[in-house]
């Protein structure tokens, strides 16, 4: 039996870990986001789990990497500066491939900004804010519904891959109150274990290496230096960081199209609007009004990595229209996939566009 | 049929809870579809507090609210700020006791602070008296659902006390 909810986006959030299974829960809380710890905090120990307010979100974010290693299901939730703060580790946490999941509830920047207003603008940040290069999956929600669902679906792939899963909201989906399903049970994808005898960071055919048990006889040393199949530093061996960075690369990249999540409506129309997060509701909108079968949509849910093979399903498409909380992120990374013109809707201010905004666009762009 | 309405008042009155009840009325009890947005800034703790609620029998697209059709005033702040662009044909419940100017379009005086000080000795519950005049006078939930809604939404040991501040409102906002 499901059920039917009236909840926050925050709130689907937090109960969405709590039925994918998530027993750590460590951050500091930061508005827009705080409702997702406060609620962690309520629900978290009373079903065995652990909640720990940190002292800020850099000790957050090493509570969920460690709680991992002990084969914890670990998330944090944070919003704009407490994501800068958390950089360094969410690179720690790729080169040792730790499965954790970060919420960040994307407020206005740069610096502390508008803690209140929504906005877009981390993702880019999501993807390349930490140094050096790796790879990582951010999922977007449009709905209360998906603030569920993807947060569920964020456990399963950070497990899947081992590698930090990030739920990239905004304020607008975060906060709004709406109606939501509530399934009976989620899926559920445990990470795989270590082979005993195997070495720790010998990855398999799906250059995923099998997961060490904690207590269960292993010693395994977990460093960010690069380090070699038994996780023993070995920083200075060309082939061996090349080799090593690349299958951190190489595992999500080569995963791209099989975890790709986005809906694609009127294939065959010549504009096509794509949107991820809180736009996707203005798209919608502006669609249901203008009843128009040249206009396509391609919904995106999961934004990195970016599901290139969707842009060639409008095989009609003469442009198309991006409309972001933020000053082009995506357009840009769009651009480069295309033959035609893409034109950028950015809205900084911390609003969401409007159907009227999309539509003047529409008209300057007949 | 579709509603967007906007409430508004000062911080503490439980403006924001009164649109979240309506929206869970809304949703939980009249099978519609709901969505509840507010304004979070600092000026929403004890200046003029907003929100809004849309409600649809199809599911609701852009979430947030551009023309009210109806309208929930408590306090003069929140009139000026978010009640004095309203105009014809949306509607304006106003809590009379708080509120001194009147609106361009429709307007429905509830004296709701008052009669709640007056009958319940509890002013707290003016919010819930506006809510019980607001369905008396829209019809933007059903009472049945209002109540449930109320009940679910109220801190124990309360229950009575904001039954029977829905009842005085559904009295107060019927109309003539």
């Amino acid at each position: 039996m499901t059920r039917t909810e009236f909840w926050q986006g925050n709130t689907a959030c937090a109960e969405g870990a709590l039925a994918a299974g998530c027993n750590f829960f460590g951050g500091y809380p930061i508005t827009p986001s705080t409702e997702v710890a406060e609620h962690m905090a309520a629900k978290l120990p009373k079903k065995g789990g652990v909640f720990i307010q940190m002292e800020d979100e850099i000790a957050g974010i090493a509570s969920i990497i460690g709680a991992s290693w002990t084969g914890a299901r670990a998330m944090t939730a944070t919003s704009g500066p407490g994501f800068s703060l958390m950089m360094e580790n969410i690179g720690f946490a790729a080169m040792t491939e730790t499965p954790c999941v970060i919420v960040n509830v994307q407020r206005g920047g740069p610096s502390t900004g508008q803690p209140t207003m929504s906005a877009q603008g981390d993702m880019m940040q999501v993807r390349f804010g930490s140094h050096g290069d790796y790879a990582i999956i951010a999922l977007c929600p449009a709905t209360v519904q998906e603030m569920y669902e993807l947060t569920v679906k964020a456990f399963n792939l950070a497990e899947k891959y081992r590698v930090p899963v990030f739920l990239m909201a905004d304020e607008t989906v975060g906060h709004m109150r709406e109606k939501i399903i509530i399934p009976d049970k989620v899926e559920r994808v445990d990470r795989k274990p270590l082979v005993p005898g195997a070495l720790p960071f010998k990855a398999e055919a799906d250059l995923v290496p099998g997961f060490p048990q904690f207590g269960k006889g292993h010693h395994v040393h977990v460093t960010g230096l690069t380090h070699d199949e038994r996780g023993y530093p070995c920083a200075t061996n060309p082939k061996l960081h090349a080799s090593l960075v690349q299958r951190l690369v190489d595992k999500i990249e080569n995963a791209r199209d099989e975890m790709a999540d986005y809906d694609v409506i009127n294939p065959d129309a010549s504009r096509v609007f794509i949107a991820y997060g809180g736009p996707v509701r203005t798209v919608q909108q502006v669609m249901h009004d203008l009843k128009d079968k040249d206009i396509g949509f391609l919904r995106i849910r999961t934004v990195w990595p970016f599901p290139e093979k969707a842009l060639a399903e409008f095989k009609n498409a003469k442009a198309f229209f991006i409309p972001e909380m933020n000053l082009g992120q995506m357009a840009r990374e769009i651009e480069r996939h295309v033959n035609v013109p893409v034109v950028s809707i950015p809205k900084i201010g911390g609003e969401l566009h409007t159907p009227a905004d999309l539509i003047a666009v529409l008209e300057a762009h007949p | 049929m579709r509603h967007e309405v906007r409430f508004s008042g000062f911080g503490g009155q439980g403006i924001i809870l009164s649109a979240v009840i309506v929206g869970r009325a809304a949703v939980m009890y009249d099978n519609k579809y709901a969505v509840q947005t507010q304004v979070y800034g600092p000026e929403a703790r004890g200046g003029a507090s907003m929100s809004q609620v849309i409600i649809d029998d199809d599911p609701i697209l852009y979430p947030k609210v551009a023309t009210p059709d109806i309208y929930l005033i408590m306090s003069q702040e929140g009139f000026e700020k978010y009640g004095a662009v309203a105009e014809d044909p949306s509607v304006m419940l106003i809590d009379s006791t708080l509120v001194h100017s009147r609106p361009k379009c429709r307007c429905i005086e509830i004296p709701a602070t008052r009669e709640a000080k007056l009958t319940l000795k509890k002013d707290i519950v003016a919010n819930i008296v506006m809510l019980g005049a607001l369905v008396a006078a829209t019809h933007v939930v059903s009472e049945e659902s209002l109540r449930k809604a109320i009940l679910d939404s109220v801190p124990k040991g309360t229950e009575d006390l904001n039954l029977k501040a829905m009842q005085l409102g559904l009295q107060l906002g019927k109309q003539p």
